[in-house]
């Protein structure tokens, strides 16, 4: 190589139309970054990609189809039905089990929503953009809460209505106005959301989706196995699984075995506060 | 403008980038070059306060980038072309980056038409060639309108039209007034893409220099000569600063002399010449010499002939000495060694002082 080649496009002026539009130097109401701004961004992150339409579909199909086939089960089989069987039947909670499907859909949705950017290095341009990091944990929560919880409240709705249309041949269906209804479908909706919260939290923590998705059913689905395995006396620490505050906020008909829906709930919250709060202190610590 | 002052990360025991100061400035563009592993794109991160220094400081634009109320108005990045989800398509992408700073969609599309993605932007992005991704992180780059472009590997996967494109808009981003800060481990691009350079190598700054010094340094080349009469020559050239080198029968390579000095020795001495060929020493050439010392991945027949063939050898700069000797089989090995070794002078005294 000769140093004529070397030096000759330094001399060169800049030619032809500036490289990008002019008067864009409007520091102070312009470009700046905010919250709203991020919430919108993930916004468009989380719906600008397939799998996260093809979960929520997923996770409401079941919701709606597990319900449905269950309250016809049972509807089908009631005349077997002991007494002790029919007093504690919860019609509710049988046209919301397509939730236990449902958290499995929502809860990997999750973990993507965080393991994906860290899969693919797309974090790093997320963090590259918005270097306080926090607001981009924030609302990818936030988006991501509010999505999974409405399309959970709007299946629950639905397998609701549908399960009940199923039991009311024989005249033990319940209606949507009675007592603990509601809440049943907005805490057990609220569940399966946290459950995907949960998975984001962990999916922050651990940075890697097969740990991500391994710990949260491995807390949801196989820690509740082996507390059932323990002595009759300590059973109650069952009480303070995430998994049982999911069938605490379900049920109707209460059931002994179960906390109550406030204690579920806070049981919840807690495990919420913690892992979010672990998640955004080592996000902000981290190299990303 | 970029700052760094006494840089340093360490992962754990590995110093990956060691008491690091250079500067960036505006208006011209800034090569930031080194061998792989020299911790260029460490540096880079840190820059971007995506990992943080384990002593030092660095301040773009006289701060530092997490307090920027605007971070993509005051820096451009593109750390690698793959921070892209790949499932979601170029336009999306985009659009995600520039919401966060409330930057209008017209712009996505600019910069989209702009890097010439306009007939791809709405497919996914995890299957863009290599080529294609470089162009979207520079996209994402341009969207901010930034003051201070950080590219980590531009040229990288470009095919060569757009490896001239890159070239140019750098250039012109710069002569707009903006600060262009790129890595690259080749020294040929940066001698066509950049003015100033900021030489690393294992952590360190090995030299803040311009291309233009590099090329100087390395101008003191050997002219290739070939004549019937070697040793007569030989002997008409012999001086105190020259260095000849008979490397067959028929020819030498001098250093010390120019060919025109040469040309006219010969002339006087009654010598025919047969050829008479002034030797540039290779960007290539002048920046290995700068760095190698400090390379850290060396192939290991390398080393280990550097290590056992020169026992005791050449003292200070002696692995620099030793690699080059026996790494260089050609018959010009000699003359070669002593030319990087006068190149090496320069920079690293000053870097020294």
């Amino acid at each position: 190589m000769s140093t004529q080649t070397i030096n000759a496009p330094h001399d060169v002026p800049p030619a032809g139309p500036s490289v990008h539009a002019p008067a864009r130097h409007q520091a102070r109401s312009g470009p700046r970054v905010t919250q709203l701004r991020v919430l919108r961004s993930e916004w468009t992150k989380l719906t600008s990609l397939r799998s996260t339409a093809w979960t929520l579909l997923a996770a409401v199909a079941v919701t709606v189809l597990l319900g449905m086939i269950l309250s016809r089960v049972v509807a089908n089989d009631w005349v077997h039905y002991s007494a002790e069987d029919r007093r504690t039947f919860d019609a509710t909670a049988t046209s919301l089990s397509g939730m236990y499907l449902a958290q499995l859909a929502i809860g990997v949705l999750g973990v993507l929503v965080i393991t994906g950017e860290y899969a693919t290095g797309m974090i790093r341009a997320s963090l590259g953009v918005v270097p306080r990091r926090l607001p981009v944990l924030w609302a990818k929560i936030a988006v991501f809460a509010v999505v999974s919880f409405g399309m959970m409240v709007v299946a629950n709705l639905i397998a609701f209505s549908a399960g009940q249309a199923m039991l009311a041949p024989k005249h033990i269906d319940v209606a949507l106005s009675d007592p603990g209804v509601p809440r049943a479908i907005l805490g057990t909706a609220f569940f399966v959301a946290a459950v995907g919260v949960l998975g984001l939290a962990l999916g922050a923590l651990l940075r890697n989706t097969p740990a991500a998705i391994g710990t949260l059913f491995g807390v949801l689905l196989v820690v509740p196995m082996i507390v059932g395995a323990l002595p009759g006396r300590l059973a109650r620490i069952s009480d303070y699984l995430p998994s049982a505050s999911g069938d605490a906020l379900m049920q109707v008909v209460r059931s002994p075995d179960l906390p109550s829906p406030t204690h579920g709930l806070l049981v919840l919250v807690g495990y919420l506060a913690v892992t979010l709060t672990a998640a955004a202190i080592l996000l902000i610590r981290r190299d990303a | 403008m970029i700052e760094a002052r006494g840089l340093e990360k360490r992962y754990g025991d590995k110093v990956a980038v060691h008491d690091l100061s250079f500067t960036a400035r505006p208006g011209v563009v800034t090569g930031f070059l080194g061998p792989n592993g020299a911790g260029k794109s460490t540096t880079m991160r840190m820059i971007l306060g995506l990992d943080r220094p384990t002593r030092g400081e660095v301040r773009v634009n006289g701060r530092r980038y997490r307090d920027a109320a605007a971070p993509m108005h005051e820096v451009g990045v593109m750390l690698e072309a793959r921070a892209v989800h790949t499932g979601r398509s170029a336009a999306k992408h985009l659009l995600a980056l520039a919401q966060t700073h409330g930057i209008s969609r017209r712009r996505v599309d600019e910069v989209i038409d702009m890097v010439g993605l306009t007939d791809v932007a709405r497919k996914r992005a995890g299957g863009f060639s290599l080529g294609m991704g470089q162009r979207l992180g520079i996209a994402s780059a341009l969207l901010g309108d930034p003051a201070t472009l950080i590219l980590d590997e531009p040229v990288n996967g470009l095919d060569p039209e757009g490896i001239r494109w890159i070239r140019g808009l750098l250039r012109d981003l710069a002569a707009e007034g903006r600060t262009v800060f790129l890595s690259s481990h080749l020294m040929s691009e940066m001698a066509l893409t950049a003015t100033h350079l900021v030489v690393v190598g294992r952590g360190r700054l090995i030299a803040e220099t311009t291309v233009a010094e590099v090329i100087a340094g390395a101008s003191p080349a050997a002219v290739h000569v070939r004549t019937p009469a070697g040793s007569a020559l030989r002997d008409a050239l012999a001086g105190a600063d020259v260095t000849v080198t008979t490397t067959s029968a028929d020819t030498l390579e001098v250093s010390g002399r120019t060919s025109e000095q040469i040309g006219t020795v010969a002339r006087d001495a009654g010598i025919a010449l047969f050829e008479l060929t002034p030797r540039q020493v290779s960007l290539e050439d002048a920046f290995m010499a700068l760095t190698q010392d400090a390379v850290e991945y060396t192939t290991q027949s390398t080393l280990g002939s550097a290590g056992t063939g020169r026992a005791g050898g050449v003292p200070r700069p002696s692995s620099a000495a030793a690699v080059t000797t026996t790494a260089v089989t050609t018959t010009a090995a000699s003359t070669d060694t002593e030319k990087r070794l006068a190149l090496t002078g320069s920079p690293r005294s000053e870097f020294q002082a």
